[in-house]
Formats: structure tokens, C-alpha cells, sequence
């Protein structure tokens, strides 16, 4: 510690480091990564028989033997369908890494064969949502500005007015949805994933959801006013702010009072 | 930033210890260090030389940046709503105009700091105290003021009276208008009860479509408006203010059905007030698995499975509940209005 005390650091080491501080916190912003999965209706009998032996290689650990869960541990996955397999597994929240208050999109596990044929195996043991087809979830089918309406009313206030994200209580989080497919978003509307309540098709139609879905999609095309700093509200706009801006007037003030040498 | 500052000419501090610098709890003048140190540009031709180019870089960047704006302008062909053209504009001419000003800024504090004369200057300071003269001089006047205008002699009586009047009425021109203006309604009853009725229909927002106790499946969350509020012509926003409801429907073995509200939910269906008892932000961030409700303003968490109770934040009471029932068709309504106001505290809220 003294050595280290005594080492004399450039003049801009806490401007860069603030810096470096700064754009953390704005890229950790739009962290939450997810995978394109494409969804085939039809499950054979051998599909659900190569899904068995995913599961009780992959998941059974957690989920039991036969799917039927453990108390404090996972939930049962009889009768959640096989929307909540490709959702869950398709954007590699599962198989979970750890236990945590939520469980994070990661890098898929399995491929696209292997989650059908895993969501086969589920929805064989029960009735439950299936994985919507290509046209339900069709962003340039449905109406943005109704989806704008709905978006407001049922998500926004977690996943914030443009699905940039945002936080929850003890850890937990909304995630983005700036990459999120729309096969997931319809997915996680229908099954309420972890902490997000379920919004049925009684709820939000299927035609509601796509129109969210193409609300969703026209947020991806940028915005016109410049750096969005992950879209997660004032938060990150004031870190900026405060931190940036403050410190670069700091830093001049400084600089402008000093004598040359 | 010299600390040999102490000069022999400041006979009164010589003796004193040079570091602290203060005396008696004063500061004392450090005086004008005793040599001038000179900066390099002015002893060295190559350093001032440096400094040279080092300002005339920083104008060039003005220049730049002067061009780059102009160059984002001219070439912002955003036509047709295509987004990204106008985030490269405004980009373009943001950074532009930033760099033009910062470079002529900085390039004149260079200039002076580094090539400008470079000599010690005595600038005097005097007391703040104006000369005894002056002052007596100041209470004179106000004197003969006084003395004119009657003040205190018990003279000039309707003068007195008519400049207090006037005083006192004056700023009425700014208030009666401004009170005015903050409300026609003052009627506080109205704050106390919503558009809930008995067997109001609770029905879906925004399209006002009604509710069946079979479309609220477990873990499913409803954000909910009162049936016939979009017919309203007038007050719609404050009526929708006062009655948005949460409905929510969790596995009836979860729910704590609280005292005296046994016949309130429906087999595990419950509304909530959606007005934080706070300061009436929306509270509708619900976690589904830990039945906990926030609020996004100030962090407020109601356990919806414990009676909305209060478990985190600066919320003081449980949100108000709705009490529903379903009827003969199978939709969900409203066994009454909420029990209590709903949304923050005010005066007159128990009375």
C-alpha cells in the first residue's frame, strides 16, 4: 500500500479511468444478447424421444427425472408448452449457470434441432403455449403505433418506453429487448419467463403481440437525437452528465487557473 | 503554489511559521515570491516555438470544426424519415459546432498562458468600508427624508394611510389571478371515491373490452380501467387517474387473503390500486414469482400476496384493494369503490 501510495500516476489517470468507468456502465446497459431460433411446428415421436434424453442429460439435474420439478429448487415444466422451452433455452437462460436472482441470456447451448427436440419433450408431457409461426410474429404485419399503445400500458414500466431495459428490485432486471427475435418476444408475452407476469392471449390477442412486436422493431432503427446510452432512462443520461460534463469544467477550470511551466 | 513566500519586506510575518500561513485566524499576505521564475517558452525559442504551432493547431481545429458542421448540413439529405440520416446529421453538426468553439477557446487561454507578457502585477485592494464621512453623511439623508415625508411626527396621516393601502393591495394583481387559476374544483370529496360501483365491470386498457374470470390464468397481470370510462366526455384522464386497478392472479395456496376481505378476491384473483400511496406514481413492476409490486419512482415494494403490504421504500400505507366479485356471465366487477382514497396522503384524507 505505501508503495503504492508513493507511485506518482499521470495527471489524466482519473479522467481515464472515469472515462473507461463511464462506458462500462453504458455498454453493461445493452448487455443482454439473444440468439435467432427459428420455430418448426411439427414434433414426431422421434423428436420427442431424442428430447427425452436432452433432458435428462441437461436438465433433469434441476427439473427431476420426470420433469415434475423440486420445491425450492425448479419449477415443474408440465403443461408450460413448448413456447417456454424454445424461449427459455432458445436464448440460453437455460440450462441456468448459477443460481442468482434471475437467470441471464447467454450464449445458446444447443442448436436449433436440439431446443425443438427438447420443446417437443415438454409439450408432449402436457397441454401448454406452442412456438407462434413465422407469420404471427411478422413485424411488417403488424400496426407500430397500436403496439406504441400497448407497449405503454403493459410493458414500459419495467422494460422502459423504448424496451431498452430496466431495473427491478434485489438484482433482478427487465432485460433490453433492442435484440431480442420476435419469436422470443412473442414467446415471453405468452409464458411469462421468471419474473415477467404472463400477458395470455385473452389478455394481449396474438394480433396485439405482433403489433408490440413491430412497435419493438421500428425502436431498432436508431435514434435521431444522437447517442441513446442504452435507452435506460436518466440514470445513465445523468452519470454522463454529472460525471462528463462536470468533470470536463472541473478539469478546465483547472487547467485555465494553472500557471504554465 | 510557491512556498517560499514570505518576503524580509513583510516585517509583521517574518517571525511566523511559514507553512501555516495563517495568524490569529487570519490569513497573511504571501507577498510576491521573491525571484520570477520564467516559463520555458520564454527563455527557450524552441519551446515558445512549440507553443506557437500548438495555438495555431487548436484554431485549425476551429476551422475544422467549422467545416464539419457545414459539411453535415449541407450533405443532410434526410428525407423520407430514414433515422439514421438524421442521427449523422445531428451528429455531424453537434460535433462540428463543438470543436469550433472549443478550439477558439482554448487556442486564446493557450495564447495567454504560454506566448502572452509574463510579469508579476500588484493589483490593490481597499477596505469595503466606506469613510466615516460617508456614512455619516448616508444617515443624514435618510433623516432628512424621514423628516420630509412626515414619518414619525404624526403628520400627513392620509399619505401614510393611502401608501399602506396601496402596498398591501398591490401584489392581490399577481395572486387573485394565480390562485385562481389553480383550480375551479375544490370539492376534496371527489378526491375520496373513483368510478367504481357495485358490478362495474373491470375492463382491459386501453381498448375498455370486459374481463372473464377465466382469461386471468395464473401469473397473469391485467392493467385495468373501469367499464365506461372511455365514454366519458369530460374528466376522462382525472377519472382514469383515481381508478386504474392491477389485477392479478396468483396460485390461490400463495395468496394471504387478509382479515375482513375474505369474499374480496376470487380464487386467486385480486385488484390493487395501481396509485402508490406515496406521491401517486403508477406502481405496476410486478415480479411474478415474488408477488412483489413496485414502484418505478421511488422504490416502494407492496407484497401483493401479503394484503400489498409495504415492504421496502418510502410508501406509508398498503395500496387500497378493490373488491371484486364475478357475475352471472363470468366477468369480473366490483363488489364496491375502494374502502379508502386511493394515491398519497392528504388533509382531509380520514375525515
Amino acid at each position: 500500500m505505501q508503495r503504492l501510495s508513493l507511485t506518482r500516476y499521470h495527471r489524466a489517470a482519473p479522467l481515464v479511468l472515469l472515462f473507461i468507468l463511464l462506458a462500462g456502465i453504458t455498454t453493461a446497459a445493452s448487455f443482454v444478447q439473444s440468439q435467432p431460433a427459428n420455430a418448426e411446428a411439427a414434433a414426431s415421436t422421434n423428436d420427442i424421444s431424442e428430447g427425452s434424453k436432452l433432458f435428462a442429460a441437461n436438465c433433469a439435474t434441476c427439473h427431476g427425472l420426470a420433469a415434475q420439478g423440486q420445491d425450492g429448487v425448479a419449477p415443474s415444466l408440465i403443461g408450460v408448452g413448448a413456447a417456454a422451452v424454445d424461449f427459455q433455452v432458445g436464448t440460453g437462460r437455460m440450462p441456468m449457470q448459477a443460481s442468482g436472482p434471475q437467470a441471464p441470456a447467454k450464449t445458446v447451448q444447443f442448436n436449433l434441432d436440439q431446443i425443438h427436440q427438447l420443446s417437443a419433450y415438454v409439450a408432449s408431457l402436457g397441454p401448454g403455449p406452442a412456438v407462434p409461426d413465422a407469420a404471427a410474429v411478422d413485424p411488417s404485419l403488424g400496426d407500430a403505433s397500436k403496439g406504441m399503445e400497448l407497449f405503454r400500458t403493459n410493458c414500459a414500466m419495467c422494460h422502459g418506453s423504448v424496451g431498452g431495459g430496466g431495473a427491478l428490485s434485489q438484482g433482478k432486471y427487465a432485460p433490453s429487448l433492442m435484440k431480442t427475435t420476435p419469436t422470443h418476444i412473442y414467446e415471453a408475452m405468452l409464458v411469462g419467463p421468471q419474473s415477467m407476469p404472463v400477458f395470455n392471449n385473452a389478455n394481449i390477442t396474438p394480433e396485439d403481440k405482433r403489433d408490440i412486436i413491430a412497435y419493438l422493431d421500428e425502436q431498432r432503427q436508431g435514434a435521431p437525437g444522437g447517442l441513446s446510452l442504452g435507452s435506460i432512462g436518466p440514470v445513465a443520461e445523468g452519470l454522463w452528465a454529472w460525471l462528463l460534463g462536470m468533470g470536463l469544467i472541473v478539469g478546465f477550470t483547472v487547467w485555465i487557473g494553472m500557471r504554465s511551466s | 503554489m510557491s512556498t517560499d513566500s514570505t518576503s524580509t519586506e513583510n516585517g509583521s510575518v517574518a517571525s511566523v511559521p511559514h507553512e501555516a500561513g495563517v495568524v490569529d485566524g487570519k490569513f497573511v499576505d504571501p507577498g510576491i515570491p521573491a525571484e520570477h521564475r520564467p516559463r520555458r517558452a520564454d527563455i527557450d525559442p524552441k519551446a515558445a516555438r512549440k507553443a506557437e504551432i500548438q495555438v495555431a493547431a487548436l484554431f485549425g481545429l476551429s476551422v475544422l470544426g467549422t467545416a464539419l458542421a457545414i459539411y453535415g448540413y449541407v450533405t443532410s439529405k434526410a428525407t423520407g424519415g430514414d433515422l439514421g440520416a438524421v442521427q449523422r446529421t445531428t451528429m455531424f453538426m453537434g460535433v462540428g459546432i463543438a470543436l469550433a468553439m472549443f478550439g477558439i477557446g482554448t487556442g486564446a487561454i493557450h495564447w495567454a498562458k504560454t506566448l502572452m507578457r509574463d510579469h508579476d502585477m500588484v493589483e490593490e485592494r481597499h477596505a469595503l468600508r466606506s469613510s466615516d464621512a460617508a456614512r455619516a453623511g448616508a444617515v443624514e439623508m435618510l433623516k432628512d427624508g424621514a423628516k420630509d415625508s412626515g414619518v414619525g411626527v404624526g403628520r400627513r396621516g392620509l399619505l401614510k394611510g393611502s401608501i399602506v393601502t396601496a402596498l398591501l393591495l398591490a401584489p392581490l394583481s399577481v395572486l387573485v389571478p394565480a390562485v385562481g387559476n389553480l383550480g375551479g374544483d375544490w370539492n376534496v370529496s371527489q378526491v375520496k371515491h373513483t368510478m367504481w360501483r357495485k358490478g362495474t365491470r373491470l375492463t382491459k386498457d386501453p381498448t375498455g373490452k370486459p374481463i372473464k374470470a377465466s382469461d386471468v390464468t395464473i401469473g397473469s397481470v391485467f392493467h385495468v380501467i373501469p367499464d365506461g370510462l372511455n365514454d366519458l366526455k369530460h374528466g376522462k384522464l382525472e377519472e382514469k387517474a383515481k381508478a386504474v386497478v392491477l389485477l392479478i392472479r396468483m396460485d390461490p395456496r400463495v395468496l394471504n387473503v387478509q382479515p375482513g376481505r375474505e369474499d374480496w378476491s376470487f380464487d386467486g384473483i385480486i385488484a390493487y390500486s395501481k396509485i402508490c400511496t406515496h406521491v401517486g406514481c403508477p406502481v405496476a413492476l410486478y415480479e411474478q414469482q415474488t408477488h412483489h409490486l413496485l414502484c418505478p419512482c421511488h422504490q416502494s415494494t407492496f407484497d401483493v400476496a401479503n394484503g400489498a403490504k409495504v415492504i421496502f421504500g418510502p410508501a406509508k400505507r398498503p395500496l387500497p384493494q378493490l373488491p371484486i366479485m364475478v357475475d352471472d356471465e363470468g366477468y369480473i366487477v366490483a363488489r364496491a369503490d375502494f374502502n379508502e382514497p386511493i394515491g398519497p396522503s392528504f388533509w382531509e384524507r380520514l375525515k
